[in-house]
Parts: structure tokens; sequence; C-alpha cells
């Protein structure tokens, strides 16, 4: 069973902790493993001086719940290189929206990861909202099936909308004249 | 109708590879069924109390003479012999065997059409008037306009898991025949003081467990920005809809919870971001996806004079004509519905045989097109006065020429207990039983316009809320019971009808609705319709009646 991720349409190894607060703990008195990890937004807002260093060289990242409005890293994105934003169901379309925002109206750059329930079939929807970074859950998916799963990503080859990945709409993107005829 | 480019073909083409592998994985195991569930839902394949059941987009409601046959071809092929038009102009066969929905996809797309986005929470087939186009009192066609939702609805890929499911109906003509107020969005194609085109916006109708009317969220959005407004509509109920439990999760229970001052007030704050950017249409692409309809183009015709001899001869045609036949734009032309409510047929049913003879009436009389429509029946757009005569006798051979549309037995039903498994009770057999009751022609005339709506579970699939009558199926202790309301209406007026009092049983649903109309045939003026009486004085007379005619139900004797 695998534990890599998709990374930019390739499978990579990437070890990372996904910090969580459990029931109880408070954000500003965890401890932050060292080394690579992805922290909840109320541990970075609670610690953001302390992390900073560790934001700008990548090895910490914030990841928002679905809901979480993406809004309170807007100060934070020439800092960050990595935000995840979670799924708690691959059916909870919220994070859809969250990424489109970032991306499009805070004009982040940096990786953005799915995380959670992230599943292939749902690579398509995720890579055009702007995620360049997949990761479904560990074991989930062997190495081989993870790397079938690339295909998937490309279900769609020239979609009707605008979005992170194109951002004409189809009918400003291509030559659709009337000489464009289907052949029956 | 909608002719593909090489990109519409290639999308529906990519849908079909997609799904057929994603069907070989759940086969195969390595898709669980919690996985697979919202992807067949979203190629409208539900697993229903018998077999899958798959639902076929119609957009708007149009269909070509080719598109039918291969329904037809269907039909006869991986189903039992027939299919169902739906109250959203869509076509369901509740037989096709899971393995071969790929095949049929495959199939399907060779005709473009497809079956995207027809359930899950996702945005469903847009709607419209069936007679688009060709209405009388229309201001602008909604088909091109329909046409580009739909484009940008297909695969958007930031609204395909909403909270729930997402409905969106465009009207165009002074009398609305797309009910748009019971839609997440109702779009009103409207012109302002300057005479510019644009839409006024509805958000938040809908029927199911919590029927609400719609409400004017924006008076005037230039036609320009109507992609950049639904899509500053749909991210606002993506991020703050209810998604905790599902019977509160439809935008209708946002826009209650906000306040529709609010709501609009997040549309609008959303809006202003996405105004004027790239989706933002062009006279250009309006124009493109205009003319890809290839309509016929009609010049006037001398009124028939044959046409108009038979009508004053036949009594038999002159029935047909009167209740079938409706005024077209264009003098010298008509509109046919064809009805699909004969007595003793599940209401919207089609057989195979029946779809390839409809293709051939497209053929013959009607430039190869038809519309289904959301009560049921099917629309020949375009027909010449000349030849309706001899459409009538052709349509009369295939039994599709029942005189009563509008009438009493033109009843709107879902499939209900027989074929669903979400169904409280039966929808179909309340259809037949009350159609046995008022088989008089002579008697349905008399009654008048007055519409039947049976829905046979709070989903609403019958439309029930906005029936005249109104019929619901519900569970008494694991008995099928039927509440009655009356009131209700589509349309310009639309509202949503009043409970009479407690359900019934099914074998008293003949006498209550006999009840009914009697209290009506009592006490009307003189040409007032159903819906207007019940206006005028209100349900207690109707109640009064049903309730004082009602026969104590007796127990069955024990054998």
């Amino acid at each position: 069973m695998s534990d890599k991720i998709i990374k930019n349409g390739c499978v990579v190894e990437d070890e990372r902790l996904t910090v969580k607060l459990a029931e109880g703990e408070a954000a500003a008195d965890i401890a932050v493993p060292a080394g690579r990890v992805l922290v909840p937004l109320a541990v970075w807002q609670a610690r953001r001086d302390e992390l900073l260093a560790r934001a700008r060289s990548g090895e910490v990242g914030v990841w928002l719940a679905a809901g979480e409005d993406v809004a309170a890293l807007a100060g934070d994105l020439e800092v960050l290189q990595l935000i995840a934003l979670h799924f708690p169901k691959f059916t909870d379309g919220r994070s859809y929206s969250a990424a489109t925002l970032l991306r499009k109206r805070h004009g982040f750059k940096g990786e953005l990861r799915a995380i959670g329930e992230v599943l292939r079939d749902q690579f398509n929807y995720m890579t055009r909202c702007g995620f360049d970074a997949l990761q479904p859950q560990a074991g989930r998916y062997t190495d081989a099936q993870l790397e079938a799963a690339l295909a998937s990503i490309g279900d769609f080859t020239q979609p009707y909308q605008a979005s992170v990945k194109d951002p004409l709409p189809l009918f400003r993107r291509m030559d659709r004249g009337a000489d464009r005829e289907v052949q029956q | 109708m909608y002719q593909y480019d090489e990109y519409d073909q290639r999308i529906v083409d990519e849908r079909v590879a997609q799904f057929a592998d994603q069907t070989r994985r759940y086969l195969a195991g390595e898709l669980s069924e919690d996985e697979f569930r919202p992807l067949r839902l979203q190629n409208g394949l539900y697993i229903q109390r018998h077999a899958p059941m798959l639902r076929i987009a119609v957009p708007y409601g149009n269909l070509n003479s080719k598109q039918l046959r291969t329904l037809g071809h269907i039909a006869r092929t991986f189903d039992r012999g027939y299919g169902h038009i739906t109250t959203r102009q869509n076509i369901q066969f509740n037989w096709p065997r899971l393995e071969d929905v790929p095949a049929i996809l495959d199939l399907l797309a060779k005709v473009q059409m497809h079956a995207i986005q027809t359930s899950g929470n996702c945005i469903r087939n847009v709607t419209a008037d069936p007679f688009a186009g060709v209405a009388a009192d229309e201001i602008v066609d909604p088909r091109p306009w329909c046409e580009i939702v739909r484009q940008w609805s297909t695969f958007h890929p930031e609204f395909a898991f909403l909270p729930r499911k997402f409905k969106i109906a465009v009207n165009g003509a002074k009398e609305d025949r797309a009910v748009i107020q019971i839609h997440d969005i109702g779009l009103d194609l409207v012109r302002n003081a300057a005479g510019e085109l644009g839409f006024r916006v509805l958000v938040g109708g809908g029927l199911g467990r919590t029927p609400i009317i719609g409400e004017e969220v924006a008076a005037f959005v230039p036609w320009q920005q109507i992609l950049n407004y639904c899509e500053a509509i749909l991210r606002v109920y993506n991020l703050h809809g209810r998604r905790d439990n599902a019977y509160k999760a439809r935008i209708k229970i946002l826009v209650k919870a906000l306040g529709v001052p609010e709501f609009a007030r997040q549309v609008e704050e959303e809006f202003a971001h996405l105004k004027d950017g790239p989706s933002t249409l062009t006279q250009a692409e309006i124009e493109r996806v205009a003319s890809r309809f290839n309509d016929p183009v009609l010049s006037p015709l001398e009124q028939d004079a044959a046409y108009r001899a038979r009508l004053a001869e036949d009594k038999a045609f002159a029935a047909w004509a009167r209740r079938n036949v409706r005024e077209h734009r264009v003098q010298g032309y008509a509109s046919v519905v064809l009805s699909l409510k004969p007595y003793g047929v599940a209401p919207g049913d089609l057989t195979a045989d029946q779809f390839d003879a409809v293709a051939d009436l497209a053929d013959r009389y009607a430039f190869g097109e038809v519309r289904s429509t959301h009560e049921q029946n099917i629309v020949l757009a375009s027909v010449r006065e000349a030849d309706l005569v001899a459409l009538w006798q052709d349509a009369r051979a295939i039994g599709l020429a029942t005189p009563n549309i509008g009438l009493l037995t033109d009843i709107i039903s879902c499939p209900g207990g027989d074929f669903c498994a979400l169904a409280n009770a039966k929808s179909i057999p309340i259809a037949n039983a009350i159609q046995d009751r008022f088989d008089k022609l002579d008697y349905l005339f008399d009654i008048g316009d007055i519409e039947i709506n049976i829905s046979g579970c709070m989903n609403a699939c019958g439309h029930h809320h906005v029936g005249h009558i109104g019929i619901l199926g519900v569970d008494k202790n694991g008995e099928e019971f039927y509440q009655v309301t009356i009131g209700g209406s589509q349309g310009n007026d639309a509202a949503l009808g009043k409970v009479i009092g407690p359900s019934f049983a099914a074998a008293e649903m003949p006498d209550v609705i006999s009840a009914l109309i009697d209290t009506y045939v009592a006490l009307r003026h003189d040409d007032e319709r159903f819906i207007d009486t019940v206006r005028r004085i209100g349900v207690e007379p109707f109640k009064t009646r049903v309730y004082a005619d009602r026969q104590p139900q007796r127990k069955p004797a024990h054998v």
C-alpha cells in the first residue's frame, strides 16, 4: 500500500506529518514536531512567530479544515510555501471553492495540497481548481494504482469552464467557429 | 435543436470512457459502494427497487428523431420495452443492467446524448418552456441561454459536490411555462427601461420536504454577466450551504436562514470580484450558440381552409385541436402536444415502438424535432396547419392523440412505489384509478382546465405542491395513504396548495376527487376554472364536502 502522493502530475515520496489538534488540546500549547509538518490553521495563528522561519523554508505548511475561511491566510501567502485543504469526505465540496479563492482571488503561488478523502475520481476537478499536490489517505491505493490514477487528472481535455488551470472558458480558449462541425 | 461541435462531442466521449473505467473498477472491487455511489448518480444511475434506473438528460426538453430512435432501441434492447418522461423533461429507463450502462452511454454519445448530472448533488439538467422559439407570447428565445448555462454547468470543477442538488430553469415568455419559481435558480429573461436584455434572478425555490417559492435576488443582471452572477450564487451556496442535514441542505434553506437581503448582499460581494471576468459572455458567443440550433426558417402561410372546414365538421378532430393544438408565432403553423396520458398507462410512458413512431411523426410533420414537457407529454413545435389532420390520424393510430391536454386526466405523476426506492406509496395506480373514474370526455371538457399532480413521497418529483389538486403518498404505520392539497399552481402566479385534512386510503381517492370536482361544479361561476373557484371561495367548502361524503372505513372481514 502506498503512502506516496501526486505532485505536479508525478507520483513522489513525500513524508510529512499532519498535526491535528485532539479534543481539549490548545493550539498554543501543543508541541509542533520537528521536520516536515502540516499544522492546523489555529496552531499557525497562535504560533506564527515561532514557526515563521520553518514556514519560509517549506518545512511547515498550514492546513485548513473544510469551511475555514482562506482569507485568514491572506497576509501570510508570501511566507507560506505550502497550504493544504482538507476534504473530510470526498462529497464535501467546500475545499474546491477554497482552492479557487486561494489561487484566483488571493494569488497564492505555492504548493496547494488536497488532503483527507482524496480519491482519483476527483483528481480532474481538484487540479482544475488549483491543487498541484494530491495526497490520498495512506494505504488507499497501491503504488501501481496511484500510477494508474494519474490518467484521471486528464479525464477532460478541453473543459467548458474557466478555472484556475484554464484561465479562459472554452469559447475564449479555442476557436469554436462554424468550420468545427462534427461529422455524424 | 442545438448541434454539438467537436468540443461538445469530445466532452461526452470522454465521459463515456471515464464512466466505463469507473464501472470496471467498481465491479473489480477497487471502488467501494460508497465511493461509486456519487459517481454513478452524477451519471443518472440509481439503484432502484427492482433494478438500476438510468436517467438520461434531455437538455431543456429538446430531442430529434435520431435520438428518439436510439431511445427506442435502448428501450427494446436493454429495458423492458419502454421509457418514461420525467417532470424535469428527462427520460428514464427502469430496467437496465449496471453492466450494460457503459454500452448504453456509448450509444447515446453517438447521437449527442448523455446522462451527465441527471442526479447527485450537482447542477442538474437545465429546463425551459417546451414551446421555446415558437410561442406567440415569447419575449426572447430561452434555448441559447439554456445551452450556455448547460455548458457552463457541465463538469464545473468547483460545483460538482454541492451540499445538495441544484436545479436551474429559464423562462423567456410572458407566461412562465418553465416553473422558474420552484427552482434553485430561476432565470427570467427581461428587458430593462433602456430596452437592454438581462435576467431577473430568482433564488431558493423548490418543492420537496420544505416547499418554498423562489424570491427575487436581482431585478436585472445584464446578459453579459449572467454566468458570473450564477457563479457568485453557487460559490456562496457551496461554501455556506448546510452539509450536516440533507433535508436542510438545499439553497432555499440557506436563503431563508440568511434572509433574502443578506443572501443577496453576499452574492453581490462575490459578484463584484467576478464581474467582467473571463466568463463574461460576448455577442459573438451568443450568436455562435444560437446559430447551432439550425431552426427551420418559417414564412407565414395562408390559413388552411381544409383544416378549418374539418374543425367544423369532425367533432373528434375538433376536440383534439381544441386541447392539443396551440397557437404558433408564425401564421399557418401550430404547435401540437402528443398526449402521453391515455387511460390505463403510466403518465409519461412511451413504448419502444412509440419512440420510433414519434420519430417518424417528427420527420414527417415537425422538421425532425420534438420537445419533452415537464407535464410529461411531447410537443411537436412547428407543424403546418395543412398537416394537422394527417398528423392527428397518425397520432391516433399510435395511441398518442387523447384530447386531454390540460384536462383532469392529463395527470403529472412520479413513478412512485411501483419503481422508486424512495417512495412511500404508489402513484401510477392512483393516476389510473382517477382516469378510470373520469372517462367521459364530455364531462372532462365541462370540468375544463385543471391540473392534478401526484408524488409518491415528499421528495415531490410529481410536483404535488403546485397541482391545482395535489396528491402526496404518505406512509402510515406501513400502509399507503394519500394527503390531498388544493389551490396550488404553476406559472406566473405560482402558489403552494393547502392540505384539506387527514389523508385517505388508495381506494378512497377516486371518490375524493369526485367530491372536489362536484363541489367545484356546484359553486363555480361561468367560465371559472377550478383553481379560480378555489381562490375565490377558499378550501373550506371543498373540505366540508369531501369529509361529509367520506364513507367510514370498513375493516376487512376476517375469513
